[in-house]
């Protein structure tokens, strides 16, 4: 069944302390909009990088949207994560092309050189790893993106390689 | 005056290999030596193992430029725009002379793609430059009635080319014979299948194409609003889409009275998908764009009846809309004189996996499976044995090397077993392991399934977990009579395509491929070598060089041997985790 590719297990919800007046804005916009579930959760990730439970009861408390709708709606989707998440998101691509093509070494070694599983996220809040189905880069697979730039043609020690310099960048 | 043209092709996966940083040194270099010469970008032209890809037009023809980086542009630009000498070794296409790639351009027919690599996807000059939003000027021009569009869709003979093959024509008779004041036309680019990227490379190179399409529809089925529900995945699709909607806005191609129609109101908006597989199911997108989980409903009532907001809805794919203006323009017939008796027009394919020309082709239907994998695909990868393709991402199948030389339209596909589906190929030669490769499939489709229907929630993953014991090598008999007894239940009992087809991948391997499946379980062998826990890892003595790195990365300490001197798995210790595999420099880890 659907599952979120992010571990959403309630019992570990980080609960960050949060500026929820940043949602005023978005809550104006979109209150009495039909349609409105998924752009309210989307614009609140798109603020916090994650949905912080109280982002929830707030939208709820001021949109009347119901808590077990809209919680519905972000566990179905991929999209949406209910814990907070590294500074840069790794996408590895396990779709078909990148699959054939032993996209499962580059997750290994990156899994290895992080030291976090899949979904997880690093001690130091700077990464996070994650599989998705399809990039649509196939004809460079196996590809991995980091936050939006795509790497291709890739082999474990190769992406292994372009994490720690992107670490090095990060701590300089 | 100098005419010169220097095209970079920026789409996601020419980005990807470099391309941004090529345009950014030709802009530089231009800049520096103040050169007379138009710098524009453009989108995918489908030659994506060549990127980055430049073109240049002068007045003695055109070129184009094969895996340019920074390099090979500040040469190009001193030899050819300098010194007036194109460097033929790395010309990939070209009229003038034999290039590698000219083949790969000839064999195509391009309808669908016939502006994605040739204009500026951000111009909507470009776009009208080559005919665009000529089809909507024709039909105001002359009058064209609404059914009169209908039934030039219908004489085309376009079938729907999201994967589903209904005809197009027959779906906006429907929608438009439903009356209501309220209509919606839906673009669904929920690309969600793994290995086919034609949807984006069309939104990315040729937006207006998809725009114009749907206001077509619009026009035919008197709809009033639009939606593009694409998937947040793309997001330079995104972006160019949003900047042709603003363009047509401006020119009066949306709004009130488009194109001056009396009455005629349309206008379009973007919905991110927000990352579901079933959401490519009709009812299931419909679901989406209203907010809720995506999970598709029973039929009837069929959304041109009762879709969104329970208002008479029209949904066509991205290809099927991009192919709409061609036709209106040229004529059903020019259209249908592509094709099969039953199967009109072109397809677009996403070639990738084993293959050397991974990219997009758009080709005749009809055209064996065989010639758009050798003659345009150039064959398989390190001249490795080709042993099949898959066709149709996790709804298709596989269909093997003996059956290459079926054709490809609608039902020549399916009665292999396999769909066309959105036009994904992904090829495979003989290092793929075809239990692994169903294996692939059911996880994702059971990831995907919404949970609405018992059998597809819980039938797939029981099939997974047989096929995940079969390959750790602890496969039983009766396994495979087992998993098809199971898939013909989920095909049966599911509401939705995703179930109906979920099993087909395990059917279609079953079906071509059961010697491999008995090989694990019978002989718990991997013939691929694929399947870890049925391979063993030996150290070719001949090659190793005692260099150490095998023994210091083992997890379980179960390789010995000294500095300069071939070194030992011992198999007790050995957990087939492959880490020795991956680290070795020298190839010298033997899987047997």
């Amino acid at each position: 069944m659907r599952i979120a590719r992010i571990n959403t297990k309630t019992s570990t919800w980080i609960t960050d302390e949060v500026d929820l007046t940043l949602l005023d804005p978005l809550i104006q916009k979109y209150k009495g909009k039909k349609g409105n579930v998924i752009p309210l959760l989307q614009g609140a990730q798109d603020i916090y990088g994650y949905l912080p439970r109280t982002a929830f009861e707030k939208i709820s408390r001021d949109t009347g949207l119901e808590l077990s709708e809209m919680f519905g709606v972000a566990t179905f989707y991929a999209q949406f994560r209910l814990k907070p998440v590294g500074k840069n998101i790794i996408k590895i691509c396990h779709g078909t092309a990148c699959h054939v093509q032993n996209a499962k070494e580059i997750s290994e070694s990156l899994e290895e050189a992080l030291q976090v599983k899949d979904g997880e996220t690093t001690s130091d809040r700077l990464f996070t790893l994650e599989s998705v189905a399809c990039l649509g880069c196939c004809s460079l697979a196996p590809v991995m993106m980091v936050v939006d730039q795509t790497y291709g043609k890739l082999t474990g020690n190769e992406a292994v390689k372009i994490i720690k310099n992107i670490r090095l960048a990060e701590n300089n | 005056m100098n005419h010169t043209i220097v095209t970079v092709g920026l789409g996601s996966c020419g980005i990807a290999a470099g391309a941004g940083k090529t345009f950014a040194k030709i802009k530089a270099l231009k800049e520096m030596d103040n050169l007379d010469f138009q710098l524009r970008k453009t989108s995918c032209v489908g030659m994506c193992y060549r990127e980055p890809l430049v073109e240049i037009v002068d007045e003695t023809g055109t070129y184009l430029y094969g895996d340019v980086d920074e390099g090979r542009a500040m040469e190009i630009i001193e030899k050819h725009l300098h010194q007036k000498d194109p460097i033929r070794d790395y010309i990939v296409q070209t009229d003038l002379f034999d290039a590698p790639e000219n083949d790969f351009i000839k064999s195509q027919v391009k309808i669908v793609l016939r502006n994605c690599g040739y204009i500026d996807p951000e111009s909507i000059a470009d776009y009208e430059a080559r005919d665009g939003y000529k089809s909507m000027k024709k039909i105001r021009d002359e009058k064209i009635g609404r059914l009169e569009v209908i039934q030039m869709i219908l004489d085309s003979g376009l079938r729907g080319r999201g994967g589903g093959g209904f005809s197009t024509g027959m779906k906006w008779k429907l929608a438009n014979a439903n009356k209501s004041d309220v209509k919606y036309v839906i673009c669904n680019a929920d690309e969600g299948d793994p290995g086919a990227f034609m949807d984006r490379s069309v939104l990315e190179g040729d937006p207006h194409s998809v725009l114009e399409g749907m206001i077509i529809a619009a026009y035919a089925v008197e709809a009033t609003g639009g939606v593009i529900y694409c998937r947040a995945e793309y997001p330079l699709a995104i972006k160019r889409l949003n900047i042709a909607l603003q363009q047509a806005r401006e020119k009066g191609y949306l709004g009130e009275n488009v194109f001056g129609i009396e009455g005629f109101d349309f206008d379009i908006y973007i919905k991110e998908g927000a990352g579901a597989f079933v959401c490519g199911e009709e009812t299931a997108l419909i679901a989406s764009v209203e907010g809720k989980r995506g999970m598709p409903r029973k039929r009837p009532p069929f959304p041109a009846q009762s879709g969104l907001w329970k208002k008479p809805t029209n949904i066509n794919n991205v290809e099927t809309f991009a192919n709409v203006p061609w036709i209106i323009l040229k004529g059903p017939k020019a259209y249908a004189a592509f094709g099969t008796e039953k199967s009109k027009g072109t397809k677009v394919f996403a070639l990738a996996g084993k293959i050397n020309h991974s990219g997009l082709v758009e080709v005749p239907m009809g055209m064996t499976i065989k010639e758009v994998i050798f003659k345009l695909g150039g064959g398989i990868k390190n001249d490795k044995k080709f042993k099949a393709v898959q066709l149709g991402g996790p709804s298709g199948g596989c269909i093997p090397e003996y059956l290459s030389d079926t054709i490809v339209d609608y039902d020549s596909v399916n009665a292999t077993g396999a769909i066309m589906g959105s036009g994904g190929m992904v090829v495979m030669d003989e290092t793929t392991c075809m239990v692994d490769v169903a294996k692939f499939f059911l996880d994702f489709t059971r990831k995907e399934s919404c949970g609405k229907c018992t059998f597809c929630r819980m039938g797939t993953k029981r099939m997974l977990e047989i096929l995940d014991r079969i390959t750790n090598g602890e496969g039983k008999e009766g396994d495979i009579e087992k998993l098809e007894e199971l898939a013909y239940q989920i095909k049966d009992n599911s509401l939705c395509g995703l179930g109906q087809t979920a099993p087909n991948p395990v059917l279609t391997t079953i079906k071509y491929f059961r010697d491999e499946y008995e090989a694990h379980i019978n002989h718990k062998k991997c013939p691929a070598k694929v399947c870890r826990p049925l391979v063993t890892y030996t150290v070719d003595q001949e090659k190793c060089t005692g260099c150490l790195v095998c023994l210091k990365n083992c997890p379980s300490n179960a390789i010995t041997g000294e500095r300069k001197k071939p070194h030992l798995i011992n198999q007790e210790l050995c957990t087939k985790c492959g880490v020795c595999f991956s680290k070795c420099k020298f190839s010298s880890i033997v899987l047997s």
